[in-house]
């Protein structure tokens, strides 16, 4: 201690008026998102482990593993996983390849661009429980709505969409609402292409395709990343859309690990057992947060 | 020659997608003002006679003031608290910056990853012994956290692009750190603190998986009012269009006119 005394550095000319107390401007925001982040899952970590029942209040006591053990026994939590998954990856798939293709498309000339791309990233602002509204009511009704009515036109009998193609039309409906996402992130990184190497590109001989595969995708590839990871963190908590649509129905078609915890929790009030599955859905989005936060901390690094 | 048919396929290409793409607005907006009868015809109703009364109905049977309030106090509530904790933790990372401070905003930015139906149960529990269930104040709380994140990466980027000149210059002339925020900063960076605001409002508007699950009707937004319509009996179409469409129109205009903006805060600066 002594000799690290000894040799400690006189202050050099680094401190200058420049170096001020952050602590007080800083710490209001780490404080309240540190007590954000870490309360509430100490308390879903705790309730996960003991019996907790808002409808039975003599359950009580120390429970281990139990809910988890209940949780991974029952079918229903494989049904919620396997449909969290399905929804994820069909949005995932239908909103980037729709996405890639419409930041090609409106990022070429032709009359009116402007109006026409509002028009397609409108969808991304509208309120999720407006959008699952209209698309239930106004267009999937198998009475009145106007697929209904299309179908009629051709000679089909109408499909009732929600009934018989429970997670195809939530798919559908989401993937409404989040192309527009990827579009509007896609079409500003194809934007920075460097115009010159796609100009080179078109003199030696390239024709659109080969364009799109060789320049144009390449380019976007860190901004479709970008967009895969955050819209599935979004999407692994999918919940006001199977909410005003199929409310997990029917039977557990649409029910998702958002909604399977949901219903558990505050339809059966079974807080231990509703607690465990929402470790499982932390867990889930802290595999993907992982690769997010390493994609934005290398461009961080390069600014 | 060539050029000019190419523009020509594009224009039409493109605007057939737009259309179909914005058909469902555009069908609900439509609605909106039809009678509840024409809203569910068969065949659909291109051509009407365009009437107002869904919006005054839904204004008279269903307290749709108050749902409206509800949505701008949470969302315009929740956007100045989070401006007040990130204004000065942006500034302080901008221009103090220190081995943790990009530790710091990756923390902050896992922040965000959390689920929230994943602390949905203690949350739920903890307001309910709070008695800020069904509150605008619940509301605002819950979307201030979820917001900050976001607040606080977009006004540091916008602030690590004013010129350090000035504000070396305002060093010079003697201002202490809080003069340095408020008189040269703010001022300077008012636009990319007015669009970090628009952002926070647009996703505090929008937000459904909390206001559905924490509001039911005194403090609940137009979101989970909005809900309310999904229950089976009798079809309201055209109220249901009706306040929709008043419910969507600010945000969709605020999201148009933003959008360049949006990118940068919704990527992390990930993309801009």
């Amino acid at each position: 201690m002594s000799t690290l005394a000894v040799s400690k550095p006189t202050p050099g000319p680094a401190r200058n008026t420049r170096e001020i107390d952050t602590r007080p401007l800083l710490w209001p925001s780490v404080i309240v998102l540190f007590l954000w982040m870490i309360v509430p899952l100490a308390m879903t970590l705790y309730f996960s482990v003991i019996r907790y029942n808002l409808l039975n209040p003599t359950l009580t006591g120390f429970a281990g593993l139990e809910n988890y053990g209940f949780l991974f026994e029952d079918p229903v939590l494989w049904d919620a996983l396997w449909n969290t998954l399905v929804l994820v990856g069909s949005v995932l798939i239908i909103t980037v390849v729709l996405g890639t293709l419409f930041a090609v498309l409106y990022n070429a000339e032709f009359h009116g661009r402007n109006v026409a791309r509002l028009l397609v990233i409108a969808p991304f602002f509208v309120m999720p429980t407006v959008s699952a509204l209209v698309w239930k009511n106004m267009l999937m009704h198998p009475v009145n709505g106007l697929f209904a009515w299309m179908q009629g036109l051709v000679g089909m009998a109408p499909t009732d969409w929600l009934t018989n193609y429970p997670m195809l039309s939530v798919i559908i409906i989401v993937s409404w609402q989040w192309t527009p996402f990827a579009f509007l992130i896609l079409l500003t990184s194809i934007q920075s292409l460097d115009s010159e190497q796609q100009e080179a590109a078109r003199i030696d001989g390239a024709g659109p395709v080969a364009m799109f595969w060789f320049i144009i995708l390449p380019h976007l590839s860190r901004a479709i990343s970008v967009v895969i990871m955050i819209e599935t963190i979004f999407l692994l908590t999918i919940f006001a859309e199977i909410y005003v649509t199929t409310a997990g129905g029917p039977g557990t078609a649409t029910t998702n690990l958002a909604w399977l915890i949901y219903s558990v929790g505050l339809l059966q009030f079974d807080v231990g057992y509703a607690s465990a599955g929402g470790v499982i859905a932390v867990i889930l989005a802290n595999i993907v947060a992982i690769f997010l936060v390493r994609t934005v901390s290398r461009n961080l690094q390069q600014t | 020659m060539n050029d000019a048919r190419k523009k020509l396929w594009t224009t039409v290409l493109a605007w057939v997608v737009a259309l179909l793409v914005f058909f469902p607005i555009l069908w609900m907006g439509l609605t909106a003002f039809k009678t509840e009868t024409v809203a569910v015809s068969t065949p659909p109703a291109l051509v009407f006679s365009p009437t107002t009364d869904n919006f005054r109905e839904v204004f008279e049977r269903s307290n749709y003031g108050r749902f409206v309030w509800n949505s701008i106090a949470v969302s315009f509530g929740s956007t100045i608290l989070a401006l007040v904790f990130a204004i000065p933790a942006a500034y302080a990372m901008a221009f103090f910056p220190t081995k943790r401070t990009s530790g710091t905003l990756l923390w902050m930015l896992s922040t965000k990853m959390m689920p929230p139906v994943g602390v949905l149960i203690p949350i739920y529990l903890l307001f309910r012994d709070a008695g800020l269930l069904d509150t605008v104040t619940g509301l605002i709380l819950i979307y201030t956290l979820i917001n900050l994140p976001i607040v606080v990466w977009m006004l540091y980027t916008y602030f690590k692009d004013v010129p350090g000149e000035i504000m070396e210059a305002g060093r010079v002339d003697g201002a202490r750190p809080m003069q340095e925020l408020f008189l040269l900063l703010i001022p300077l960076a008012l636009p990319g603190i007015a669009s970090t605001g628009l952002l926070s409002i647009i996703l505090s508007w929008n937000e459904a998986f909390w206001s559905l699950n924490l509001t039911s009707s005194g403090g609940a937004p137009l979101t989970a009012f909005i809900a309310s319509y999904s229950s089976p009996q009798g079809l309201f179409w055209a109220k249901l269009s009706a306040a929709s469409l008043m419910a969507i129109a600010p945000i969709l205009i605020i999201g148009w006119m933003s959008q360049k903006q949006l990118v940068s805060g919704l990527t992390f600066g990930a993309v801009k």
